[in-house]
Formats: C-alpha cells, sequence, structure tokens
C-alpha cells in the first residue's frame, strides 16, 4: 500500500550531521585526518518520514535492515507505525546502515534523524561513533568503536534489539528449533507474522500435520479468550516506564482538549425492565445491548437535535444531518470508538449486525477513520463490570457523551405507596454548555427513559 | 464482419477474372491484417467458399509459374514450425509481393499442431486462466467492491469450467490459425521436417520420406519447458506449464520454481483460485529480468499482500512428486555455497524455469551447423551461421528456437523481417522496440531497456540519461475503476528526445505500451509525440503524462505535422 507515497520522503543528505560530525568525539589515532574528511562526506541520516499530512512523530516498529547490512537504494530499512497502518520506509541511497539512533519501539518527531547511513563499510564505525553524539541511550558503549576499528569488517554492535522483534520466521528462514521442523503453508506464516503467533507452539491441522492459517488464527484467538480465566494478572513489564503507542497517544491528547470546553453533567435513573425483556426476546437474532442501548440514544437524539449539535468555534451551533452514535470500545492497549452511522434510521437487527463487524475490525486495528471519527453523540457503558455510575469526559467535536451504569435490581417505591423490586440503570451526560443547557439535557433524558421503559418502538 | 467477408468476395472474384493479383493479394491482406494478428478476433471472416478457394489457389499458381518463381524448386519458402512465428512468417510470405513478383509459395511443416506452444500451452490458454483470475479476485475484494457501491454474496468457481475455457479458447485459436493460413493458400505439411542438405528438407510422419525442395528455409521450431536436472516431473504434482494449463487440479499450497513472466502469471492464477504460493528464486531478488523499480512495485502489489512466500538465492536441487501419501518434496540448496538450506513439503511443484529450444533432429550437422545450448546461431539478419561462422545461404531461424527474445510477437516479427529479406527489401528488426508484457493484475509491460541497462549504456557512450515517473492514482480512469496501484516510467535522453525504454505496471499495462513500442520502432521523439493528444479520461493519458513531463534540453522546435489544410 502506499508504494509510492513515501518514495520522496526519506533520507537526504544533511547538512547539520556534517557539521555535528566536526564536534563529535575524536577517532583513534588511526584515522588519519585525510580520512576523516573523506568521510565525512559520506554519512548520511536516516529521517523520520512524515507518512501523513497531519503526523508530527512517528513511533519506530521494527527495524527491517540491521546494524551492519548493505543497503541499496529502495531497500525496505525500517517500519513506522502512523496512525492508520504500519509502512516500510525505504532508504534513497546505497550504503551500509551503520548505526540506529531510536530503536524499534521509540518514537521521533517527523524530520529527526533516526539511524545513520554510511556509504562504505570503513566508515561505520566513524558513523557509529558519530552517533554517539545524537542521543547517549542508543550509542552504543564506546569500547566497541576501538574493536570496530581494528577490525575491518565491523560487528554490529548488540545495543539495539531491533529486528529480533517479531518470533515468526521471516519467509525465506527455516522454520527450525531443536531439530524439529515446522511445516506451515505461506498464508500461515504470514498470518502467524501478524498476529504475533509463535508457528512452534502451533499445531497443524493440515496434510502431514501442515500449520495452515486456521490453525494459526485459533492460536491467536484461544489465549486471548482464555485470559480472563487463567491469567488474572494483567501483563505490563512492572518497574518499567512504557511510552504511548500511537492510539494511546491520540487518546492522551484528545483527552486534554477536552479541558478547553465548559462542560457539566445531568444524571438520571431510567428503568430496564421491558428494555431486558425485550432483549432476552430478540438477543437470539443476534442484536446486542450496546445496539439497542445506541438505537434508543439515536431515536432520543431525534426529537433533541441540539443535544446532537456540537460547537466547533465557540460561536456557533454545528446542528449535525446525522445521527451517528459513537460507542467506546476498549481494545488491547487502549481505547476507541467505532461509530453506529445512521443509528436512528437502521433498524435493530442491521444496527447489531453493523456493530459487531465494526468491533471485530476495532479488533483486528482496521477500522476506516470515518468508522471511527465521524460520531456525533458517544456512549460509554461499564455496566458490564458492575459499575453502578460514572461520569465521562467529552470528546472534543462533539456536543455530548452518556456514561450508561448497570442495570441492577432495585427496591422503589411507587407513586401508589407500594414497595417493589425494578431493573434500574443510571445514565450520566456529560454536555458543552456553550450549547447544551441543563434543561436541553433533561428534556433528552426524559424522552430516552420514556423510549426504554416502554421500548416497542426499537423494533419498529 | 461484414465488411470483411465482403472484401473477401470481391478478392476472389477479382483473381478469378485474372485481374491483377498484386490487387487482389493486398485486398485479401487488407482483411487479415484483422483476422490474424488479432487471430481471435476476425477470423470467422475469412471462411472464403471452398469454390473460392479453389481459384485463389489456382491463380497463385499460374501467377508463381509465370513469374518463374520457384521454378527449380517445390517452394519459394519452407516454414519448419507452424507457431506463431513460423504462420506469422507464412502470411507475409503469400501476400508479399516483391518486385514484380506476387506472393511466395510457401509451405509449412508442422509435426505437433498448428499454434505451437503460444497457442496451445502459452500465451493462449493462460490468457484464459487469467481472465478467470482476474475477475475472482475482483469479486473476493471485498473492499474493491464495497468502494464501488458493489454487494456480492459469496464469488466461487468450478475448476472444470475454467478448465474447459482455457481448451476452448486454445483450439478456436487452433482452427483459426489453420484455416487463414489453408485460405490464403499455405501448404500445411504434416510430419517433423530435416534439413538433409542446401535448400532441401525431408518431412513426413513416423519415417519421413517426402522430400521437397525451397529456395529459402525457415526453422521456427520453438521452444519446450525447461526441467533442471533433478527435479522429477510426473505430470500430477510436479509439472511444467504444459500440463498447468489443463487445469487438472488447484493444489492447497504449490511451490513454483522460477519467478519469471512464467511462474508470476501462475501465482496470479493460483492464488485467485485459493491456492498458496511458495516461490523458489535462484537469483538475489525476485522478478529478475524486469526493471528494478517495476520488480519492486511488483512485489509489493503482487507479492506481499497476497497468500504467497518465496525463498530467493537458492536452487530447488531436488524434487520428487508425491507418492504414497507423502507430499511433494523440494531441496533447496544456496545457488552460491551450493550447501542444502531446507527441504520444503508441499502439494505440488510448478517448474518455471525458463524454456529450451527445441532444435533436435533438424539435422542441422547436415549443413555444418552447431547449436549454441540447442539454441540455432544467426545474424541480425536471423539468417543461420554455419559453425565456421559464416551465413548459410538461403536458411534462417526465427522465434525461440534462435533465443534472441523468446516472446511470441518477437517471433512473428523475425519471421516477417526474414520475408522481406527474401523478396529483396533488406530488413532489420530492432529488438529494442519489442514489448513484452505480464499479464498479472495488475499487468507489467515494458519495452526497450531497464534503467539499470540504459544507465550502463549511457556510461559506455556518454549521454545522459532522465527518467520520469508517473502514478496510476493520478488518472481519473484508473481511479474510477479503483485501481490507482501502478507506475509508469519513461527512460529517455535529455539530449536528443530519444525514448530509451519504458515500464508500466498497472491497470491494462500491456495495453497501454504499444504507444511507446511504436514510438521506439518508428524513432519518435518525446518532444513530439507529447503534442498527440489522447482522449480523456483514459488509461493511455498514463503515458501522455510520462511524455509531457519529459524534459528535453535542446530546446529546438518540434516538428509537429503542418495541418493539411490551412
Amino acid at each position: 500500500m502506499a508504494g509510492l507515497l513515501h518514495l520522496n520522503s526519506t533520507l537526504l543528505p544533511s547538512a547539520s550531521a556534517l557539521r555535528r560530525r566536526a564536534g563529535a568525539p575524536v577517532l583513534g589515532s588511526s584515522s588519519s585526518s585525510r580520512r576523516r574528511c573523506r568521510v565525512e562526506a559520506k554519512i548520511r541520516e536516516i529521517f523520520m518520514p512524515a507518512l501523513s499530512s497531519t503526523m508530527t512523530e512517528g513511533k519506530i516498529v521494527s527495524w527491517t535492515a540491521a546494524e551492519g547490512d548493505r543497503l541499496s537504494k529502495g531497500d525496505p530499512v525500517v517500519v513506522v507505525e502512523s496512525d492508520k497502518a504500519d509502512m516500510d520506509v525505504e532508504t534513497f541511497h546505497d550504503g551500509f546502515l551503520a548505526a540506529v539512533l531510536v530503536p524499534a519501539g521509540e518514537s521521533a518527531p517527523v524530520g529527526s534523524a533516526i539511524a545513520l547511513l554510511a556509504e562504505s563499510e570503513e566508515e561505520i564505525p566513524v558513523a557509529q561513533s558519530q552517533a554517539a553524539s545524537f542521543s547517549p541511550s542508543a550509542a552504543p558503549p564506546p569500547p566497541q568503536e576501538t574493536a570496530a576499528e581494528e577490525a575491518s569488517p565491523p560487528p554490529p554492535p548488540p545495543p539495539p534489539p531491533a529486528p529480533v522483534a517479531v518470533s515468526a520466521p521471516a519467509p525465506p528462514s527455516p522454520a527450525t528449533q531443536g531439530g524439529a521442523r515446522v511445516v506451515a503453508s505461506p498464508y500461515a506464516k504470514k498470518l502467524a507474522k501478524d498476529l504475533a503467533v509463535d508457528l512452534f507452539s502451533v499445531t497443524g491441522s493440515g496434510p502431514g500435520g501442515r500449520i495452515v492459517a486456521k490453525d494459526v488464527e485459533a492460536a491467536a484467538t484461544a489465549p486471548k479468550k482464555a485470559a480472563p480465566v487463567v491469567a488474572a494478572r494483567p501483563d505490563v513489564p512492572l518497574g518499567s516506564t512504557v511510552p504511548f503507542t500511537t492510539m494511546q497517544g491520540a487518546v492522551s491528547k484528545n483527552m486534554v482538549e477536552s479541558l478547553a470546553v465548559p462542560t457539566f453533567r445531568v444524571g438520571y435513573t431510567i428503568t430496564t425492565d421491558a428494555l431486558d425483556q425485550l432483549y432476552k426476546k430478540i438477543k437470539s437474532k443476534g442484536v446486542t445491548m450496546s445496539a439497542l442501548l445506541a438505537k434508543a440514544t439515536a431515536m432520543a437524539l431525534v426529537q433533541h437535535p441540539v443535544v446532537n449539535a456540537s460547537c466547533r468555534d465557540g460561536k456557533s451551533f454545528t446542528y449535525n444531518s446525522s445521527i451517528n452514535i459513537a460507542v467506546a470500545v476498549a481494545i488491547d492497549g487502549g481505547l476507541i470508538t467505532p461509530v453506529l452511522q445512521d443509528a436512528d434510521k437502521l433498524d435493530i437487527y442491521s444496527l447489531s449486525r453493523k456493530w459487531k463487524e465494526l468491533v471485530d475490525k476495532a479488533r483486528a486495528k482496521q477500522l476506516q477513520p470515518h468508522e471511527y471519527n465521524s460520531g456525533t453523540f458517544t456512549l460509554s457503558n461499564l455496566g458490564m463490570f458492575g459499575v453502578d455510575r460514572f461520569d465521562a469526559i467529552l470528546p472534543p467535536g462533539t456536543g455530548a457523551i452518556m456514561a450508561v451504569g448497570a442495570s441492577q435490581p432495585t427496591v422503589v417505591g411507587t407513586k401508589d405507596g407500594r414497595i417493589g423490586m425494578k431493573n434500574q440503570m443510571q445514565v450520566n451526560v456529560t454536555a458543552d454548555h456553550r450549547i447544551i443547557y441543563g434543561a436541553d439535557l433533561a428534556a433528552f433524558l426524559q424522552t430516552l427513559s420514556t423510549i426504554i421503559e416502554d421500548p416497542k418502538d426499537l423494533t419498529f | 464482419m461484414m465488411q470483411s467477408t465482403a472484401a473477401v468476395s470481391i478478392s476472389a472474384s477479382s483473381v478469378a477474372t485474372g485481374a491483377a493479383r498484386s490487387g487482389a493479394a493486398r485486398r485479401a491482406g487488407g482483411v487479415r491484417v484483422c483476422g490474424l494478428r488479432g487471430e481471435a478476433l476476425a477470423c470467422p471472416s475469412l471462411r472464403i467458399s471452398p469454390a473460392a478457394h479453389a481459384r485463389l489457389a489456382v491463380a497463385r499458381a499460374v501467377a508463381n509459374g509465370a513469374v518463374g518463381g520457384s521454378g527449380e524448386f517445390d517452394y519459394d519458402l519452407v516454414i519448419i514450425g507452424a507457431g506463431v512465428g513460423g504462420h506469422g512468417a507464412a502470411l507475409h510470405a503469400v501476400e508479399e509481393v516483391g518486385e514484380a513478383c506476387s506472393g511466395l509459395k510457401t509451405a509449412i511443416i508442422e509435426g505437433d499442431v498448428v499454434g505451437g506452444t503460444c497457442v496451445n500451452r502459452g500465451c493462449v490458454p493462460s490468457k484464459a486462466l487469467l481472465a478467470v483470475s482476474g475477475r475472482m479476485r475482483e469479486l473476493h475484494d471485498e473492499h474493491h467492491m464495497k468502494s464501488l457501491g458493489l454487494q456480492v454474496s459469496s464469488a466461487g468457481y468450478d475448476r472444470q469450467g475454467v478448465a474447459d475455457h482455457a481448451n476452448n479458447l486454445a483450439s478456436k485459436i487452433r482452427s483459426n490459425l489453420t484455416n487463414s493460413m489453408k485460405a490464403l493458400g499455405v501448404d500445411i505439411l504434416t510430419g517433423v521436417g530435416t534439413i538433409v542438405g542446401k535448400q532441401k528438407v525431408r518431412y513426413g510422419v513416423g519415417f519421413p520420406d517426402k522430400e521437397i525442395t525451397a529456395r529459402n528455409i525457415i526453422i521456427a521450431t520453438g521452444s519446450v519447458p525447461f526441467v533442471p536436472k533433478g527435479i522429477e516431473v510426473d505430470g500430477k504434482t510436479v509439472f511444467t506449464s504444459d500440463h498447468a494449463l489443463k487445469l487438472e487440479s488447484v493444489p492447497d499450497w504449490i511451490a513454483i520454481v522460477g519467478s519469471g513472466y512464467i511462474g508470476l502469471e501462475f501465482s496470479d492464477v493460483y492464488t485467485a483460485l485459493g491456492s498458496e504460493v511458495t516461490f523458489v528464486e535462484a537469483l538475489d531478488q525476485l522478478m529478475p529480468g524486469f526493471d528494478p523499480e517495476i520488480a519492486k512495485l511488483a512485489q509489493r502489489v503482487l507479492i506481499n499482500p497476497r497468500k504467497i512466500d518465496y525463498h530467493t538465492g537458492v536452487f530447488a536441487s531436488k524434487i520428487t512428486p508425491a507418492k504414497d501419501g507423502k507430499p511433494v518434496l523440494i531441496e533447496l540448496i544456496d545457488a552460491k555455497t551450493k550447501e542444502h538450506k531446507e527441504t520444503l513439503e508441499v502439494d505440488a511443484a510448478l517448474i518455471a524455469t525458463g524454456r529450451a529450444p527445441f532444435t533436435k533432429g533438424l539435422g542441422l550437422e547436415n549443413i555444418n551447423v552447431a547449436t549454441q545450448r540447442g539454441f540455432v546461431p544467426v545474424d541480425e539478419r536471423m539468417r543461420v551461421m554455419d559453425a565456421d561462422g559464416n551465413v548459410v545461404p538461403n536458411l534462417y531461424c526465427i522465434g525461440d528456437a534462435n533465443g534472441k527474445l523468446m516472446l511470441a510477437h518477437a517471433a512473428s516479427a523475425q519471421g516477417i523481417s526474414v520475408v522481406e529479406q527474401i523478396t529483396g527489401r533488406d530488413h532489420i528488426l530492432n529488438h529494442l522496440s519489442i514489448p513484452a508484457a505480464c499479464f498479472t493484475h495488475p499487468e507489467i509491460s515494458m519495452v526497450g531497456l531497464t534503467e539499470p541497462q540504459a544507465r550502463e549504456k549511457a556510461d559506455k557512450e556518454g549521454f545522459e540519461v532522465n527518467v520520469v515517473k508517473t502514478s496510476f492514482k493520478a488518472n481519473t480512469k484508473a481511479l474510477a475503476e479503483n485501481e490507482g496501484d501502478g507506475i509508469a516510467k519513461l527512460i529517455y535522453r535529455p539530449d536528443t528526445g530519444e525514448i530509451l525504454g519504458v515500464h508500466i505496471l498497472g491497470l491494462h499495462a500491456a495495453d497501454l505500451i504499444h504507444e511507446a513500442s511504436n514510438a521506439i520502432a518508428l524513432g519518435i521523439r518525446v518532444q513530439d509525440i507529447k503534442f498527440a493528444v489522447h482522449a480523456h479520461p483514459t488509461l493511455s493519458e498514463v503515458l501522455d503524462e510520462l511524455f509531457k513531463a519529459a524534459k528535453v534540453n535542446s530546446g529546438l522546435s518540434h516538428s509537429v505535422n503542418e495541418p493539411v489544410a490551412a
């Protein structure tokens, strides 16, 4: 994908690299001044490319070339994570990858040097010493340099553990371990790499015990399903600081931005007996509670367009023409809000199917931008964890978000003086008070509770 | 169709009335142009009534006798091998009108089936399979369909139906070729042809016993799949393109040995039909022979996103067919160190390691010609060279058998070039103007030099080389089709504007290349062709874009044709 996009975006020779070189640590005495000036002209920086117009920094997923590798113009060097996909980045010059300045897993601003490319093998040590001046953390320890100076083909220094990140074997390498061979079909190997499944842990079901695609898929989903039961302990590297992924970075940025919006909250308790009954009845047809709630919310929003509006400039109402319900979903390492577009117009069954499709895509990180950033109203539901009430932060660009708690059996007094049990849930709407006022929210919530307490309209 | 039929009947009657044969032949030729180069299209229009055909043949014989063309010889021209090369030469020969001489009396000897490899076991049936694979690919690409707003429920295929399509196409084209030659009076002689001496050929089935003499002989015996040593072909699980085109099975996992045109096209077919593919390539890069930049993009578009993996820099030293429940075993050794690297276990293996000339039994030893690795040595005019390096008079070799450029249309072009020479018009074919295409989805096509070749030539001869590129993403028609993947690049001399090479990867690249190959063949320069107009919106604007982007230094005025009427 986008093979052409970044042809132009990498590796231009940089004068700054050369200037910096002048101030770099002095080389061993073996390097003559003649050599040094020849050398200086031939070490180039590899820059973090801009993969999209909005990208300001990128994260290195993996280095496809290792230090010391010979590269020809156009060879892929590094995989960079953008907000949409991981992209291969190619070099624009021949040479040797001399030093990796930003190891896999770290981020760098667009345009900053992420590696050094030496034109010839002899220049690798020079480039490596130069690398030391860039960032102490990424540079190889000094003794290595002298060693490299002596031996003519310098061994690549071990520190950055870049290219070994993927456990699945690369296509051309034999899948051999302890003498046992692994036979896996081409697609199975590809999937294993994509899903980070170790092929050695997979039992093949194909002809002759061959591992085929479905085996890898099964292996990829199996441990995840088992996780909540067996391994309750979350898998985090305790005692270390883990940088944000691109998605987490985006969440962080949005949350801080939301502080600029004057928000307020209005809560409401809704009886869900009728909704629960309806749900039980149509659950077998693939209808989910999320879809039901989204549908109910959308129907209420039809009557209260201001709650579906947003304030873009602090001076006006933007009344959205569609009711697009974004529903927050926790996914591995982050949070995303797949959007049910035109939720008021779709019937509950289509909506449920659509929802399932979106969730699958979200888990596979395949959502298209319009599928997660076109929401006009957001739902966040923590009811499944037993949370009875919480409040949500308003996502920038929308007018309101509703936090939904668990529906629980509650003792209630009725108007005729009796005491009874009813299933009730608490909802709490956070809204932008520049455009949505208390009365608006109150009216909206009243409509919503009417719809939920008499949900026959939800199924048309 | 109607028009063509009319033209034929006119020519037939004009022959019968003894009118100028040349005019008749020319007009019959006019029909032929569409009928024979594009065999598939127009041959039904060539059905001449038997009576008309007989009159044509008689008229021809009389004409030849009158001019004394064949006099002491049975034929003016005998072609050994009725593949696309021999066919092209034969048709040009019978319609060729030299100095005061009407068409040559021509015979073509075929020991197998008319049409040769291309029609029966090559380009033609593979195009049928690729037509299927293209559609399957499209129907299965949910994203593509959705973005066009189409909804298609699951697409499937019937293997036998696909195989029949390929087979029917081959037999249709074969009969078209046969009919076209018969209609124009080419004698089709059955059997294996052997050169027994100067201007003398023996042929026949079983015991060749018929001897004919010919003023000129063209060898056009073609090639067969090359199977390296150590590979055991059983035709079921280990096979060559000959078997694969019959599509007797669609294996779950097939190894393709060789990643050139043939391997690449088959990977397109097999993956579209649901197979997984492993390439085995002896060189360090997939798709050697393509312009490196095109090869790299091709890898991104045609290999990486598909269910394909690959081993490069390895030889398949031994391949054993599947038997007794064991899979096909492929032993890989390092191409340089020859060390054993790995053994693959797959369901099938396609050997696509190139083609070997089919020149055994031609009797070349009778005329002191020694083949080189099986190829018949020829000079730039396709004249056969003997063991001492001298031209053998009246003997030519075209097509795969001479190994100059192993493409069907190159063979045909060489044949036409030879006929030009023997009718008294010297002609040297510019091989750099011959386009080549790989019919994957999207297609790849090229003409002239690759960028490294051009730069090497430029270094040697001391000129500059410029390259301009454009993307299919910038082409309206490609975007309308939702097929924006692809690039086109033009390699040219900025000092003269000469086009050195054009390479295209993208939708319908194979059809697009001809504007460039014609420009090279006719010597048209960038600064002139850039003023030619292309219909909008069409894919051909991709080339327009290239021509317009090319900067020629001279700054001299371009030679736009003067308008006819001011």
